[in-house]
């Protein structure tokens, strides 16, 4: 038998409870704290690759190994350099000798386990040199499957592997859509491209931005509507790899193909 | 409840306790989920200034030109003037002191990077003069007959 008393508090309890919004009980992710907030970081660090200008010298690969202390004759490299020759017969044939490391030197590509083809002059309809590099993009796989936090992403932008902290279980590598990554021979750990993070936050240019005498590669601020790169990002007609994938890439390419992959 | 429920609960707990005191300990206090949240911010925050500590190599022609100013005119004559010093020259570092002399690449393959001609539509490569390797003084050094510090033809040796 309920009494008067207990009545009123039971209808007070519920009128209590049925009062609290259903907001109440969702939890807050950071992530639309910081957009409640609005996005503070006035850099987001991006690139910005020109395949017309590019020539294949691969003088960006070796400044990347010599600043980065990728040892030269190991066959991984944090950037390379791809060639692409598109034949009249509708063939793609694509080579990166080294990764491009001494250039292309010879105009036979490389297919590999020693063997080298030969194309004519007169049947080649395209033929241009791609520069890769990590994308530090803007929803990055590699950082998602890391299990142990060692690999993720600064407030501007880029993707970093955390060498103290990695297992070196080699996920990332394998998650890694463009291939980027790579095991450090040396240092045991997933290694990969950091925008050298050591030179833009002094001011410096990348390594392989220096190196490059042709202007193929430049880096800019996305962030500031000023930077040289932010306006060509803006007003041209740029690509992405892989942009099905999802990603959301930030290095940004001039005068690619569907062929480039 | 039984003791032996409890006794072995009492384990577990202490285990937990502990695990939980050794990870006060063992992880970092910048270690955890930060602006980007769990999927792409859970990190040691203070990785992120040990890689800007990271030393930098290539130091740019700005840093060679105040000692070297008379190779830095006569290659900024030249259409060479958009390599870099340090592309043939390697790293700078912390030169004059270490290293305390850089090793010249004056390798045949080093002018061929961009000498050998490669005839491709569409690639700033096809309009580079070039060289066939095989028949133009095979063996013999670049820099030999060639300066390329004044590369056109008046400024051979």
């Amino acid at each position: 038998m309920i009494t008067r008393r207990d009545f009123i508090l039971y209808t007070m309890k519920g009128i209590a409870g049925l009062a609290l919004p259903l907001t109440a009980f969702e939890i807050l992710s950071p992530n639309k704290l910081l957009a409640a907030k609005g996005d503070t970081s006035k850099v987001r660090w991006a690139f910005l690759v020109d395949t017309f200008k590019c020539v294949g010298c691969g003088f960006c690969v070796k400044a990347c190994k010599l600043e980065n202390d990728v040892p030269l004759d190991a066959n991984v490299t944090k950037t390379w350099v791809e060639r692409y020759v598109l034949t009249k017969d509708g063939r793609v044939h694509s080579d990166t000798p080294k990764g491009a490391l001494h250039g292309f030197t010879t105009s036979k590509i490389d297919l590999g386990l020693g063997k080298f083809q030969d194309i004519k002059k007169e049947d080649i309809e395209k033929a241009f040199f791609v520069p890769k590099l990590c994308n530090h993009c803007e929803n990055p796989p590699c950082v998602q499957v890391c299990p142990v936090g060692a690999t993720y992403q600064t407030p501007d932008g880029v993707v970093l592997v955390d060498r103290k902290w990695c297992i070196g279980c080699g996920y990332c590598i394998m998650a890694c859509p463009y291939g980027v990554r790579f095991f450090h021979p040396v240092h045991k750990v997933a290694d990969k491209c950091t925008f050298c993070y050591h030179r833009i936050t002094k001011g410096l240019k990348t390594a392989c931005v220096q190196a490059c005498p042709f202007g193929a590669r430049m880096l800019g601020n996305i962030r500031d509507p000023n930077d040289p790169v932010s306006k060509i990002i803006r007003t041209e007609r740029v690509g992405v790899l892989k942009d099905e994938y999802g990603t959301r890439p930030q290095v940004y390419y001039r005068g690619i193909t569907r062929e480039v992959i | 409840m039984k003791s032996h429920i409890w006794r072995p609960l009492y384990v577990v707990i202490g285990l937990v306790v502990l695990i939980l005191i050794a990870r006060q300990f063992l992880v970092p206090p910048s270690f955890g989920i930060h602006e980007r949240g769990y999927m792409y911010g859970w990190y040691r925050e203070s990785n992120v200034d040990e890689w800007k500590k990271y030393p930098v190599s290539y130091m740019s022609e700005e840093y060679c030109k105040d000692c070297h100013n008379d190779k830095y005119a006569m290659i900024m004559q030249t259409s060479h003037a958009i390599i870099q010093c340090e592309n043939c020259h390697g790293p700078a570092g912390e030169h004059p002191s270490n290293p305390p002399k850089l090793e010249i690449n004056r390798s045949r393959e080093q002018c061929l990077r961009c000498h050998f001609p490669l005839p491709y539509p569409s690639s700033g490569r096809a309009n580079i003069r070039g060289i066939d390797p095989e028949k133009h003084n095979p063996g013999v050094e670049c820099s030999m007959c060639h300066n390329p510090h004044k590369p056109k033809l008046e400024g051979m040796k």
